[in-house]
C-alpha cells in the first residue's frame, strides 16, 4: 500500500454531512456524565449555558470513510480523539459537520509498518462560525 | 468528585504544577447515562458478563467519556478555564465501576497568550496508564 499515493487520492475533499440542532438537554446529560459542576455546562438558566469543550467528539457522520478506502477495519485500531474548542455551542445552534479525511502518513516502530488516517470533522454552526474541529485518528497495520 | 470549587489565575500557576487528582465515578449507572445521551448504548459498555464473554475485562468507559472527564478536572482545577484542545489517545480501556484515577501536570506556559499546557492521565487501580492526553487551556 503506498501511502503517498492513497493521501494524493483521499484527502482534503469532504464525503459527508450531518445536520443537528442542539437542545440543552444533552448537554446537560453529557456534561453532569463527566463530573461536570460549573453551571454554565449544566444549568440551562445560566445565562453562559453551552456545550462542554469536547461534546462535538460524540458525533459521527453517516459514514466513518469514503466508499472505497482501503482500510481494513479488522486490522485496525482507533488511534485517539483530538477536539479543537473554537466558539460556544448553545441550545437552538443548528450545527452543520462536514468530514473530510485530512492526512495520511506511515511511522515505523518496533511492531512494523502503521498507517494513520486522520479523520476531521469540522462543525459550524447556522452563522457559517467554525465551532469545533475534531480529529479523530484510526490506525492500520501496513504489510 | 468534590463539589467544591477552586479558583486558580494564570499567575498562580507555574511550571510542573500538578492539578488535583480526581477520582471520577464510572459506576454503571453514569456510564449508561452518558450512553444514553452520545448514542454509546453497545454492550461492550454496558454489560460487563457479555464483555467477559468477549475477551474484555469488563464492559469498558467510552473513550469519549474519558475525554470529558479529563475536561471537568481541568474546570475543577480552574473553574474560569477555558479548554481550547484536548488530544487524547486510548491506550488500554478503563472498566466500568472501578476506581481510576485522573491527573494532570502543567508542562508549558505561554506568557503572552496566558495560555499553559497540561499533561493528562487516567490510570486504573494497578497504576497503569489506560488514557493519556494533552490538553491546551487558557486562563
Amino acid at each position: 500500500m503506498d501511502v503517498e499515493e492513497l493521501k494524493v487520492k483521499w484527502t482534503g475533499w469532504s464525503f459527508d454531512e450531518i445536520h443537528f440542532e442542539i437542545e440543552s438537554g444533552p448537554l446537560v446529560e453529557f456534561a453532569e456524565s463527566c463530573g461536570e459542576i460549573l453551571k454554565r455546562y449544566t444549568d440551562p438558566e445560566d445565562p453562559d449555558f453551552q456545550a462542554v469543550p469536547s461534546y462535538t467528539a460524540s458525533f459521527h457522520g453517516h459514514r466513518q470513510l469514503p466508499e472505497g478506502f482501503p482500510m481494513e477495519r479488522e486490522r485496525s485500531f482507533d488511534g485517539g480523539k483530538c477536539v479543537e474548542w473554537k466558539a460556544p455551542i448553545r441550545p437552538g445552534d443548528r450545527i452543520v459537520a462536514r468530514s473530510h479525511i485530512h492526512d495520511i502518513f506511515s511511522k515505523t516502530g518496533r511492531s512494523g509498518g502503521m498507517m494513520f488516517v486522520v479523520h476531521r470533522m469540522e462543525f459550524r454552526n447556522q452563522d457559517e462560525v467554525l465551532v469545533a474541529i475534531v480529529d479523530w485518528k484510526m490506525i492500520q497495520q501496513l504489510g | 468528585m468534590s463539589s467544591e470549587i477552586s479558583s486558580v489565575s494564570y499567575a498562580d500557576i507555574s511550571f510542573g504544577d500538578e492539578l488535583p487528582s480526581v477520582e471520577p465515578d464510572v459506576s454503571m449507572p453514569l456510564v449508561r447515562r452518558f450512553g444514553a445521551t452520545t448514542g454509546m448504548t453497545f454492550w461492550r459498555f454496558t454489560d460487563h458478563e457479555r464483555s467477559r464473554e468477549a475477551g474484555l475485562p469488563g464492559a469498558i468507559v467510552p473513550g469519549i467519556m474519558s475525554q470529558g472527564i479529563l475536561v471537568s478536572m481541568i474546570h475543577h482545577w480552574a473553574p474560569r478555564a477555558v479548554v481550547h484542545k484536548i488530544d487524547t489517545i486510548f491506550r488500554a480501556p478503563i472498566v466500568v465501576d472501578s476506581q481510576p484515577v485522573c491527573r494532570g501536570v502543567v508542562t508549558d506556559m505561554n506568557d503572552r497568550e496566558k495560555t499553559v499546557e497540561i499533561d493528562l492521565t487516567i490510570c486504573n487501580e494497578e497504576g497503569e496508564t489506560r488514557v493519556l492526553g494533552t490538553a491546551l487551556v487558557g486562563l
